[in-house]
């Protein structure tokens, strides 16, 4: 379980308390109107930034204090997940090992997994001679390799079209949930939502509410959940 | 405290980096106040040193920009082939060696020259170059071309749908659009060039001397090198100082451009163009001011490069590796700064524009002297003299694109554990490799080029090849000169052109 306990976020003027549980290998989507802080709250988790109060923790370890990357989560951004200098294998080669001295059996992983997206042969490519959807795939494959257990999505497939991001979503749903991970996204679109997410919380107001199953809490929306959509 | 959003660095190389700054900077000067004999005052002497500092100065600057303005102007409202080259080349000022321009304008309009032989030939007399016109002169050939592409910059950023409309309503551009730009413009371009001339050594050493043409920093050079009066030195230091700090304060404040900046080769569409033939006269003689005296450089040098004597070459080989050192260590100082980022660090990267190489020298000289014969550090001192004074100019190149590497992938990185060492050759390195290629050439071509702290250090067995060819100049020995400023000249823009080019080669970003 990943828990937010009594967790209190400041930037400025802006201010979000959590008190929320995420289940252990869930796709868990983070619904609510723009501003209300749902990419704030994965930033506090990924450790950018440090809550005033409050703690975090992962199966009981606490996170709170240590740095980014000595958290067991991984996250995708909305933008620039790949290192354009890189080829597509070292970029998958980052999350096994970020000095990128890979030995032969993580090299064997590394291509593993890039034929897992789909990407069998792409691994000397730079992102520049990827397309929009591969590149996405080439960041998916980062995270399978990675061992750490939660991954953080603030909306890394906004940029996409429908249909390529619906294929996304279902590489999400296919390969990094079959293959354990606790997985929060962020969206603005309930469809998202629906097609892959198991839970769903709302961030609206300053607060988070608990995580329910996706069709209860849209079938029969919150009055600020509904405002949103409309 | 919130984690830093930027992957975590050693903090060690920033701090050496920014206490060797202020050791070379704030350090020397405080050496330099404490031997200044402040109970004599300011001789005569120094006061006229001072005052033709200053009136030559703000002559140079205000006459570069008088021309600079109707030439900027035609250059933005004509095309022609070859003007992006021209524009291009009138960045290489900034690379070109003191001391080689200046035996250029001398094959131009010195004793022997083009220009006085023409003079003779029409029965007139003939000029001399020596004092302050030929300061001015030298001055003017160095600051023309950048005070052209500040002005040029400019004009060139106001909007063409503003001379569109300025069309429509049949209203004077020159009222609307273009006196409101120079009005802001042109005053910082002249006090960066009145910074520019301030702090100007080897011009006036070789145009300038005698009592009525002295500038401060050729007084501190006479005082320590000739006269040995360490004292008077320290004191002419703290004047130099103190008129440096004055005008970089202004200059700094005034401006935020960069003379280097790129986006000039746009033409915009005017209205008003009459007069074609003032505007490619105005060019031409531009051009011609600039090039000829360079063309000289080669057509006398080439001849006799290959019976130069032996001390020149080894000069060479010294210059250049002076300059490698300078440049690599430039260069590692600023990524170390770039990398730490905030406030103090930008403070210590502007403090280099401040000092003066002689002022610094002086320091370093008396750091020193009681230690060491300066002579056996000269080489070092000047490496680390030149790789400091050329900071600010490598800085500005490289924190500009690390902050945007933090930006785009600070937190990418961090949270892939991607820190120190790793973060630096995985990420930043491969990412700001044309800006280092570039302030790396920038610095080698500088430290090249360098005639300042070397002339208050070295004897005869640490020339470098700007003082091996002073030292011709001065034994009038013009042939073997014009040979070793062709050799001075090629060296410099050889060793930007493959730092720039390192940067730039399949760079695939």
């Amino acid at each position: 379980m990943l828990t937010c306990e009594g967790l209190a976020l400041r930037q400025g003027d802006f201010a979000l308390d959590a008190d929320v549980a995420f289940p252990r290998g869930k796709i868990t989507a983070l619904l609510g109107p723009s501003g209300a802080g749902k990419s704030t709250l994965l930033a506090a988790i990924a450790g950018f930034l440090q809550p005033v109060q409050g703690k975090i923790t992962w199966q009981d370890q606490d996170l709170t204090k240590a740095a980014p990357g000595a958290r067991p989560v991984s996250m995708l951004f909305q933008d620039n997940n790949l290192f354009p200098h890189l080829t597509a294998a070292q970029n998958v080669g980052l999350g096994l090992r970020p000095n990128l001295k890979l030995s032969a059996a993580e090299e064997e992983a590394v291509h593993a997994a890039l034929s897992d997206v789909g990407l069998d042969g792409f691994g000397t490519r730079k992102p520049s001679a990827l397309s929009g959807g591969q590149q996405s795939r080439v960041a998916l494959a980062r995270l399978l390799v990675s061992d750490r257990a939660v991954v953080l999505l603030d909306e890394p497939f906004a940029a996409l079209g429908p249909a390529l991001k619906d294929e996304m979503l279902d590489l999400v749903q296919g390969k990094l949930s079959a293959a354990g991970k606790t997985v929060l996204m962020v969206t603005h679109d309930p469809a998202d939502a629906r097609r892959i997410a198991d839970m769903a919380v709302l961030v609206a107001d300053g607060v988070v509410t608990q995580p329910i199953p996706t069709d209860v809490l849209l079938d029969d929306p919150p009055p600020a959940l509904a405002a949103y959509l409309g | 405290m919130a984690h830093s959003p930027v992957p975590i660095t050693a903090r060690w190389p920033s701090a050496a980096a920014a206490a060797l700054v202020l050791l070379l900077t704030l350090g020397t000067l405080g050496a330099v106040a404490w031997r200044a004999e402040w109970g004599s005052g300011l001789a005569p002497a120094d006061w006229a040193a001072i005052r033709f500092t200053v009136i030559q100065a703000l002559l140079s600057a205000g006459i570069s920009v008088l021309l600079a303005v109707p030439v900027a102007r035609a250059l933005s409202r004509r095309r022609f082939p070859g003007r992006q080259l021209l524009i291009t080349l009138l960045g290489a000022p900034f690379l070109l060696p003191v001391i080689v321009a200046v035996l250029g304008l001398l094959a131009v309009f010195g004793r022997g020259g083009i220009l006085n032989q023409g003079l003779i030939a029409l029965g007139f007399e003939p000029i001399s170059i020596f004092g302050i016109h030929g300061v001015v002169l030298a001055h003017v050939f160095f600051n023309l071309p950048l005070a052209i592409r500040f002005i040029l910059q400019g004009w060139l950023a106001i909007p063409s749908e503003r001379f569109r409309l300025a069309a429509t309503l049949n209203a004077s551009v020159g009222r609307l659009l273009e006196w409101p730009m120079l009005r802001a413009v042109v005053p910082n371009t002249f006090l960066v060039i009145f910074l520019i001339c301030l702090t100007s050594f080897a011009v006036a050493l070789t145009m300038g001397g005698g009592p009525r043409a002295t500038t401060v920093e050729l007084a501190i050079y006479q005082a320590l090198r000739f006269d040995f009066d360490l004292g008077r030195a320290a004191l002419l230091a703290c004047v130099q100082f103190a008129l440096c700090v004055g005008a970089a304060f202004l200059a700094w404040r005034a401006t935020a451009n960069d003379p280097m900046g790129t986006g000039l080769d746009r033409v915009v569409q005017r209205y008003d163009t009459a007069r074609a033939p003032v505007d490619y006269a105005l060019i031409l003689a531009a051009a011609l001011f600039l090039l000829v005296p360079l063309a000289m450089i080669i057509l006398r040098g080439l001849p006799g490069i290959m019976d130069l004597p032996e001390t020149i070459w080894a000069a060479a080989l010294r210059s250049v590796l002076v300059a490698t050192g300078s440049a690599l260590f430039c260069v590692s100082m600023s990524l170390a700064l770039a990398l730490r980022g905030g406030a103090l660090v930008a403070v210590i990267g502007v403090l280099p524009l401040a000092a003066s190489g002689l002022v610094v020298g002086t320091g370093a000289f008396l750091l020193l002297f009681p230690f060491v014969r300066p002579a056996d550090m000269a080489l070092v001192v000047t490496m680390l003299v030149n790789a400091t004074l050329a900071l600010p100019f490598a800085l500005r190149s490289i924190a500009p694109t690390v902050a945007q590497v933090n930006a785009d992938y600070g937190r990418l990185a961090a949270s892939l554990g991607v820190e120190g060492w790793t973060w630096v050759r995985l990420i930043v390195l491969p990412r700001v490799r044309r800006p280092l290629g570039f302030a790396t050439g920038l610095a080698a071509a500088l430290s090249m080029g360098d005639l300042g702290v070397i002339a208050l250090f070295a004897g005869e067995a640490e020339e470098t090849l700007p003082l091996a060819m002073y030292r011709l100049m001065g034994a009038y020995r013009m042939e073997a000169a014009a040979s070793a400023a062709l050799l001075l000249l090629a060296l410099s823009l050889l060793m930007f052109w493959i730092c720039d080019r390192g940067g730039r080669a399949d760079a695939d970003l």
